[in-house]
C-alpha cells in the first residue's frame, strides 16, 4: 500500500468493556490477570497503543480504571506502548491521567456541553501532559455531514490553540464513523462524509491527526466477518488516502485492499463512497455468498528474477536466497573469461554489499550467515571448473586477505559463537582454519606454525577455559610466536584479557573481541601492514591502563574473614519446618524424552542473543531494528525444530537422583539411607565473603539444607540432562553441505532444548518426583522468571563457581552410562547441549552470587576437597579476591 | 537585581556559554560529621524522634553550614545553585515527624541560598547568580508497588504528591528562588505530579519561573527506575515546556553519556547534566577525581551535547571548578529543530508525524 498506510496508527480495541463482552466479563469478575492478557495480546499483535475503556453501569469505572492501569504499569511488555484513556466520563479520564507515567491520549472530549467545560478539560489535560481526541460534537449534537464535521473541528481547533495553547500536533479529531448500509437513506452518505471531512481537516488545520472507531461502520453486517473485513479494509484505504492516520481497529482483522475479490470490492466501494442509489441493496444481495471463507496467502515476489545476472546474484546474497544461485552462477560463468572472475566480480561485489549493510547495522547476523551460505553454494558450484582450469593452465591459488586459525580451547565444547565468527570472517575473504572444539594448545600452535597463519582466535564458554587461554598465551610467548591472539566467548571479558591473558604474551598482543560483528574490524586492523602497529599499540596502552585501575580496584574490595562470614550464615528455623521427602531415593533415568514436550518449555530470548539479536522474545519479532532479521530466523528455527522432532535428529536423556542429606558446616553430606550414618558422598559449597552491614546473610548453598545437629531429616536432589546426543553428527552433515547457517541453527536449538529439558525436569521434580508443590501451575513466562519454590543451581555458575563439583554429581548419577554424558578435563559437559545441577527444596532457597572470596576460605576449601592450595586457586581463579602470585590477601 | 532582570540575563547567558551548576550538597554535609545534637540544634533539642540524617532540616538548625557550602560552589564558579530542599516536602519529612514545617523549611532554604548568591552577585556584578529550588522525587513511587505480591497497590497517590509538592513550591517561591528544579526523577509519574503542582502554584502567584527537569538512570539498561527510556521520559515531561531537561546522579559521567546523547537529539530545549563522581564503591564513597570527571564532561561540551553542567553525589567545589574551566572554551549546544509530531510514550517513545 501507500506510505500513508504504513504510517497508520492502530489502537488496540479489545480492552474496552463496551466493545468486548469478554473483557467486560473479566473486569466484572475481577479477573484482572486474564484482563492483562487481553492487553498483552494486543501489543503482541502489533497495536501501537491500547485503548482502555471501563464505562459500564455496573462498574465503579474510576476504580476499575485505576486498578487496571496500576497493574499495567507493572507489566513492561504492555506498558511499553502509550495508553489511550477512553471514557465518556471526565472523572474516569482524570483518574486515569493520575496513573500513567507516559504521555497518554485522552479519548475523548467535545463541545457538547458548551465551550467552558471543553476548555477547562483541555487545560487539565495539557497540565497532566496528554494528547487529546476531540469528537465532532457540539451543543446541537453529533456532526453527520462533511460540512458540519469540518466546521466543528475547525472551531475546536481555534479554541484549543488560541485559548489553551494546546499544540496542534497533540490534537486528534474524531469526525464520527457511523454505520452505513443500514437501509435508512440518510445513512448512505456517512462513509463519504467522514472521508471528505478528513481531507479538509488535514488540509486546513496544521499538524492535527484524524482518528475513528472503524468497527461501527459495518454494524449492519454483524455475523458476516468477510464482508465486514472488506468494508473496513476498503474504508480505511480511502480514508487513509484522505489523511486519516489513526484508528481503533482490531489489528488481527484487517486485510489488503488488493486481496479483496474485485466484485466484492466494487460492491463495498459503492456503499462506502455512496456511488449509486442501489448500492446497499446490491451489497445485501451479494453478502450471503461471502459468508465465511478465508483470506488467501500471498505469493512470493519474484520480480527480482527479471534483473541482470549481477544484480540477481547480489539480490540472492543480500536476501540469503539459495534457490536460484546455481543457475545464476552458471550464467555468470558462461559470460566470464575465467570462473575465478565470477567470484572476484559479481559474487564479491554482492558480499561487499552484505558487508556494508552489516557494518551499517542494517543487516544482522542470521541474515549474514544465510548470505554466507549462498556464497558457499556458489563457490562450491564453481570449484570443479576452477580445478579443471588449474590443471589445464597450471595456475596457483590467489591469496586470501589473511589466514585465521580458530579453536575452542581444551576442555570446552561450546562453539556457536566461534562458528559465527568463522563465517563472518570467511564472508570477508579471510581463509579460516577451524580446529573445532576441545583443542589442545599444542595442536593449536603446531597448526598455526605449519599453516603460517596471521592470527589465532580462541573461544570458550566455561570459566576454566579462561585459564586455558592464559596457558595458550604463555605457550605462544615461550615458543616465540609473534602474531595477534584474539579472545572471545561468553565468559571472556576485556578486563580478564587485559589483566590475566595479555601479560602472558608480550611478544605480540592478546585482544578481546566483543562479538562477531566486531571480528572483521579487529582482524582487518591487525592484518593491514600500515595500521597494525598503531592498532596494537593502542590496545596495549588501553589494557595497561585497565590492568592498573583493576589493581587499584582490587585493593579496595573488602572481604570479611570466612569465620565472620560463617557467623553471619543464613539461619533458617528448622524447628518449625519439616522438609518434604522425595517420592523415591536413589536415581531414575529418563531416556529418549519427548522432544515435542520439551519444545513447549523453550525460552527463546537467549536463542536470539546467540545470534546477537538483543531483545526479548516475543517482542523482538516486532522490533524496529531487529524484527526483520528475527522473524525469518524464528521461522527457520520453528521449521527445523519440527523436522528435528519428527525425524528424531537428537536424543534427550536425563538422570535425576535424591538422597538423604544434611549440612555440616559449609558441606552437604549425602547418606545412603535414613540411618544417616557415614556419608557416602559430600558436596562442598562456598560462602559469600562480602562485607555486610545491612543485615543480609553471607550465603552458602549449604545453608538451605538442615544442619546435621538439628536431627531434621532433609534431602538433596541432583540432575544431569542433555538434548544434544546426535548434535555433532547433524552439525557435521550441514558443514559438509556448506551450510553453516543450519549448522549453527541446530546447535543453538539443541542448547535451547537442553535448557528447556532442565526447566521441564525441574517442574516434574517439584510436582511429582519430590512432589513438594504438586498443585503448581505456572506459565512458561513464569517458569523463565523463576517464580517457583526451590532452586536448581549448577556447579560452575554464581552460586557455586567450582566446576569440579560436577564430578561428584556425575559420579552419583552415573551420568555417563545412564545418559551418555561425559565431563572433559575442564569439567565441561559433553554433549555441549547439557545442563546439570543440584535441587534444593527449601522455600527460602534462592539463587545468589558468591562474589570474590578470600585466601582463608580458599585454604579451608582446599583442605575440605583434599586439594593443594595451588589446585584450589587454579579452579577458583575467577573468584579469588587476591592475586595468587604472591600478592597479599585484601581481606587480611 | 530583581528576579525579572536576572532571568532576562539568564536567557542571554545560556545562549552564549555553558552554564555551571553546583555540586553535591549531601557530600559536603557529610564532611561536617554532624551528630544527633548537631542536626537538632537548639530548636529541636527535645524533639521526640531522631533527626540525624535529615539534611534538609539544617537550613533551620545549622544555616551557617549550608550558607558556606553554597558559597563554596559559587566561589568555584557555579552560575546556578540548588536549594537544600531535596527532601523538604511533607512525604519525605513524615519519616522524621516534621511534615508540618515543610513550608518553613523551603522558605528558609530559598532565602539562605539567595543570600549566598546575592553576596557573590555583588562581588562579580557581571555574572548574576541563580537559585534553583530543588524538588527531589520523595521517598515513594507512584508507578511502582512497594509490595511485590500486590502489583496494583501504591503507597502514594498523584494527589498526595501534588499536595506535598505544592506546599514545597509555595515556600521556595516565597523565599525567592529564580528557577524550579525537579530533580533525580526516578519515577516519571512523581515528576508529572511535581510539574502539575508547580503550574498550579504559578497560577496562584500569577507568574511563571523557568522549570528545570532532571531524571536519573538507575541501571545500565539506560532507563529510569519506573522503566522509561530517555526519549520516552522527555515526551512525558515536554508539556511543561521546561527551560532544560537532562539527567543527574545515576552513575558516573561515562555510563550516563548514552542517555544524554539520546535526549540531546530529541529535546527542543536546553540540556542539563550533573552526574555523580563515578559509581559508589563498596564503601559507599565516590572516587572519580575532579580531573577525571572534568575531562569526561569536556568531551561532551566538545561534542555539543550540553548547555548546563554540574555535579551530583561525590562532587565538591574542586570538581565544579575543574568542570567550569574544562567546558569554558566550548560553545553551548544549539537547540535542535524538531518537527511537529504526535510524540507519545509508554515505557518507550512513540512518534507519529
Amino acid at each position: 500500500m501507500t506510505n500513508a498506510a504504513q504510517n497508520f496508527v492502530m489502537v488496540g480495541e479489545r480492552t474496552n468493556v463496551t466493545g468486548s463482552a469478554r473483557f467486560r466479563k473479566l473486569i466484572e469478575a475481577n479477573d484482572y490477570a486474564a484482563a492483562l492478557e487481553v492487553a498483552r495480546q494486543q501489543v503482541d499483535n502489533g497495536a501501537n497503543m491500547i485503548d482502555i475503556n471501563m464505562d459500564e453501569g455496573m462498574l465503579n469505572s474510576e476504580e476499575a480504571m485505576r486498578t487496571f492501569l496500576n497493574l499495567i504499569a507493572s507489566e513492561p511488555d504492555i506498558s511499553r506502548v502509550p495508553i489511550m484513556l477512553d471514557s465518556s466520563k471526565w472523572t474516569v479520564i482524570e483518574e486515569g491521567l493520575k496513573c500513567v507515567q507516559g504521555k497518554a491520549v485522552v479519548n475523548s472530549i467535545s463541545m457538547k456541553e458548551g465551550e467552558e467545560p471543553f476548555l477547562e478539560q483541555a487545560r487539565k489535560i495539557l497540565r497532566y501532559g496528554a494528547a487529546v481526541v476531540v469528537m465532532a460534537f457540539d451543543e446541537t449534537g453529533q456532526a453527520e455531514t462533511a460540512e458540519r464535521k469540518f466546521e466543528i473541528c475547525k472551531r475546536a481547533y481555534d479554541l484549543l490553540t488560541s485559548k489553551v495553547g494546546f499544540p496542534g500536533e497533540d490534537i486528534i479529531f474524531d469526525p464520527n464513523i457511523f454505520a452505513v448500509a443500514t437501509g435508512i437513506e440518510e445513512h448512505n452518505d456517512y462513509g463519504r462524509a467522514f472521508i471528505e471531512a478528513t481531507r479538509q481537516i488535514k488540509q486546513e488545520l496544521p499538524h492535527v491527526h484524524v482518528s475513528g472507531g472503524v468497527s461501527n461502520l459495518s454494524f449492519a453486517f454483524r455475523g458476516n466477518e468477510r464482508v465486514r473485513e472488506a468494508m473496513h479494509t476498503v474504508f480505511l484505504y480511502h480514508a487513509i488516502q484522505a489523511g486519516m492516520d489513526m484508528g481503533i481497529v482490531n489489528a488481527g482483522q484487517l486485510g489488503q485492499y488488493d486481496d479483496i475479490e474485485p466484485e466484492l470490492r466494487e460492491l463495498v466501494e459503492d456503499v462506502i463512497l455512496n456511488r449509486r442509489d442501489d448500492a446497499t441493496d446490491r451489497l445485501l444481495d451479494a453478502a450471503e455468498r461471502y459468508k465465511g471463507g478465508a483470506s488467501h496467502k500471498k505469493e512470493a515476489d519474484l520480480s527480482w528474477r527479471e534483473k541482470p545476472v549481477e544484480e540477481r546474484l547480489t539480490y540472492a546474497l543480500v536476501h540469503g536466497i539459495g534457490a536460484f544461485v546455481e543457475e545464476d552462477t552458471e550464467e555468470a560463468r558462461q559470460r566470464a573469461e575465467r570462473p575465478l572472475h565470477v567470484i572476484e566480480g559479481p559474487l564479491m561485489a554482492g558480499m561487499n554489499v552484505v558487508g556494508d549493510l552489516f557494518g551499517a547495522g542494517k543487516m544482522f547476523l542470521p541474515q549474514v550467515v544465510k548470505s554466507a551460505r549462498v556464497m558457499k553454494q556458489a563457490v562450491a558450484y564453481l570449484m570443479p571448473f576452477m580445478e579443471k582450469e588449474k590443471e589445464e593452465l597450471g595456475l596457483v591459488d590467489q591469496p586470501a586477505a589473511g589466514k585465521i586459525l580458530l579453536a575452542t580451547v581444551k576442555g570446552d565444547v561450546h562453539d556457536i559463537g566461534k562458528n559465527i565468527v568463522g563465517v563472518v570472517l570467511q564472508c570477508n575473504n579471510y581463509e579460516v582454519i577451524d580446529l573445532g572444539v576441545m583443542v589442545h594448545s599444542q595442536v593449536i600452535l603446531e597448526t598455526a606454525r605449519e599453516e603460517n597463519v596471521d592470527i589465532i582466535g580462541l573461544s570458550g564458554l566455561i570459566t576454566p577455559s579462561l585459564d586455558e587461554m592464559c596457558h595458550v598465551a604463555s605457550e605462544m610467548e615461550r615458543e616465540g610466536f609473534d602474531i595477534p591472539l584474539l579472545i572471545g566467548g561468553a565468559t571472556t571479558s576485556k578486563v580478564h584479557t587485559a589483566v590475566k591473558i595479555s601479560p602472558n604474551y608480550q611478544r605480540n598482543q592478546a585482544i578481546y573481541v566483543t562479538d562477531a560483528s566486531r571480528a572483521v574490524g579487529v582482524v582487518s586492523g591487525l592484518i593491514s601492514k600500515e595500521n597494525r602497529d598503531a592498532h596494537i599499540a593502542k590496545v596495549r596502552a588501553e589494557y595497561a591502563q585497565m590492568a592498573e585501575s583493576y589493581a587499584r580496584g582490587q585493593a579496595e574490595k573488602s572481604r570479611t574473614t570466612i569465620a565472620q562470614a560463617r557467623a553471619n550464615a543464613l539461619a533458617l528455623d528448622w524447628k518449625e519446618y519439616a522438609p518434604p521427602k522425595p517420592s523415591f531415593l536413589g536415581t531414575r533415568t529418563f531416556e529418549a524424552y519427548d522432544l515435542r514436550e520439551l519444545s513447549r518449555y523453550i525460552d527463546w530470548t537467549p536463542f536470539f542473543h546467540a545470534w546477537e539479536l538483543k531483545g526479548s522474545y516475543p517482542r523482538i519479532l516486532q522490533d524496529d531494528k531487529y524484527g526483520e532479521a528475527a522473524q525469518p530466523l524464528f521461522e527457520d528455527a520453528q521449521n527445523m525444530l519440527t523436522q528435528l522432532i519428527d525425524e528424531k535428529w537428537l536424543t534427550a536423556n536425563a538422570v535425576v537422583g535424591f538422597w538423604p542429606a544434611n549440612s555440616v558446616g559449609d558441606d552437604i553430606e549425602l547418606y545412603s539411607d535414613e540411618s544417616r550414618g557415614k556419608p557416602f558422598a559430600t558436596f562442598h559449597t562456598l560462602r559469600q565473603q562480602m562485607a555486610r552491614d545491612s543485615g543480609k546473610a553471607n550465603l552458602a548453598l549449604a545453608d538451605f539444607v538442615a544442619p546435621k545437629e538439628t536431627g531434621v531429616a532433609d534431602y538433596l536432589g541432583g540432575f544431569a540432562v542433555t538434548a544434544g546426543i546426535g548434535e555433532d553428527e547433524i552439525a557435521r552433515r550441514f558443514e559438509l553441505a556448506n551450510d553453516d547457517y543450519s549448522k549453527i541453527l541446530v546447535k543453538a536449538l539443541a542448547d535451547r532444548l537442553a535448557e528447556a529439558f532442565a526447566e521441564a525436569m525441574h517442574e516434574k521434580v517439584r510436582r511429582e518426583l519430590w512432589a513438594y508443590a504438586p498443585d503448581e501451575k505456572l506459565s512458561n513466562d513464569a517458569l523463565i522468571a523463576e517464580d517457583y519454590i526451590g532452586i536448581r543451581p549448577a556447579p560452575g555458575y554464581p552460586s557455586q563457581p567450582d566446576h569440579t563439583e560436577k564430578r561428584t554429581l556425575f559420579g552419583l548419577l552415573d551420568a555417563e552410562s545412564e545418559a551418555g554424558m561425559k565431563l572433559t578435563e575442564s569439567c565441561a559437559m559433553w554433549p555441549g547441549a547439557a545442563v546439570s545441577g543440584l535441587y534444593f527444596s527449601h522455600p527460602e532457597s534462592r539463587y545468589f552470587g558468591i562474589g570474590k572470596i578470600g585466601r582463608d576460605q580458599v585454604a579451608d576449601y582446599a583442605a575440605r576437597k583434599g586439594w593443594s592450595l595451588e589446585e584450589a586457586e587454579r579452579w577458583l581463579g575467577p573468584i579469588l579476591n587476591y592475586d595468587p602470585k604472591g600478592v597479599t590477601d585484601a581481606a587480611a | 537585581m530583581t528576579r525579572e532582570e536576572r532571568l532576562e540575563l539568564l536567557d542571554r547567558a545560556v545562549k552564549e556559554r555553558i552554564l555551571i551548576l553546583d555540586g553535591a550538597m549531601g557530600t559536603m554535609i557529610q564532611r561536617q560529621k554532624l551528630d544527633e545534637e548537631g542536626y537538632r540544634g537548639e530548636r529541636f533539642k527535645d524533639f521526640d524522634r531522631d533527626l540525624k540524617g535529615n539534611n534538609d532540616l539544617l537550613v533551620l538548625t545549622q544555616p551557617e553550614i549550608i550558607r558556606d557550602i553554597h558559597s563554596g560552589y559559587l566561589e568555584a564558579g557555579a552560575d546556578i545553585i540548588g536549594t537544600n530542599t531535596f527532601n523538604a516536602q511533607a512525604i519525605s519529612q513524615a519519616d522524621y515527624g516534621l511534615e508540618d514545617i515543610s513550608h518553613e523549611m523551603n522558605v528558609a532554604a530559598a532565602k539562605l541560598a539567595r543570600e549566598a548568591a546575592d553576596d557573590w552577585e555583588a562581588r562579580t556584578p557581571d555574572r548574576p547568580r541563580y537559585v534553583a529550588g530543588a524538588m527531589g522525587p520523595t521517598n515513594r513511587t507512584a508507578s511502582i508497588s512497594p509490595d511485590v505480591n500486590n502489583p496494583g497497590f501504591r503507597n502514594v497517590s498523584f494527589d498526595d504528591l501534588v499536595e506535598a509538592y505544592s506546599t514545597q513550591v509555595r515556600g521556595m517561591i516565597e523565599g525567592g528562588v529564580d528557577l524550579i528544579l525537579i530533580e533525580t526523577v526516578f519515577d516519571t509519574l512523581n515528576a508529572k505530579a511535581a510539574g502539575y503542582a508547580v503550574e498550579e502554584v504559578f497560577d496562584e502567584v500569577g507568574f511563571k519561573l523557568p522549570i528545570m527537569i532532571s531524571g536519573t538512570i538507575t541501571d545500565l539498561s539506560g532507563r529510569n527506575l519506573s522503566g522509561q527510556t530517555p526519549e520516552a521520559f522527555w515526551y512525558s515531561m515536554r508539556h511543561l515546556r521546561p527551560f532544560s531537561i537532562g539527567f543527574n546522579c545515576s552513575f558516573g559521567a561515562e555510563q550516563l553519556r548514552p542517555a544524554v546523547d539520546e535526549i540531546a537529539h530529541v529535546a527542543e530545549t536546553y540540556i542539563s547534566v550533573y552526574p555523580n563522581a563515578g559509581l559508589p564503591n563498596e564503601m559507599g564513597t565516590y572516587d572519580e577525581t575532579a580531573e577525571q570527571m572534568s575531562a569526561q564532561l569536556e568531551a561532551w561540551a566538545k561534542d555539543d551535547l550540553i548547555n548546563i553542567v554540574g555535579g551530583c553525589c561525590g562532587t565538591t567545589p574542586d570538581h565544579i571548578r575543574a568542570i567550569a574551566e574544562a567546558v569554558a572554551p566550548y560553545a553551548p549546544r544549539v537547540i535542535p529543530e524538531v518537527e511537529p509530531a504526535l510524540r507519545l510514550s509508554g515505557l518507550e517513545p512513540f512518534t507519529h508525524a
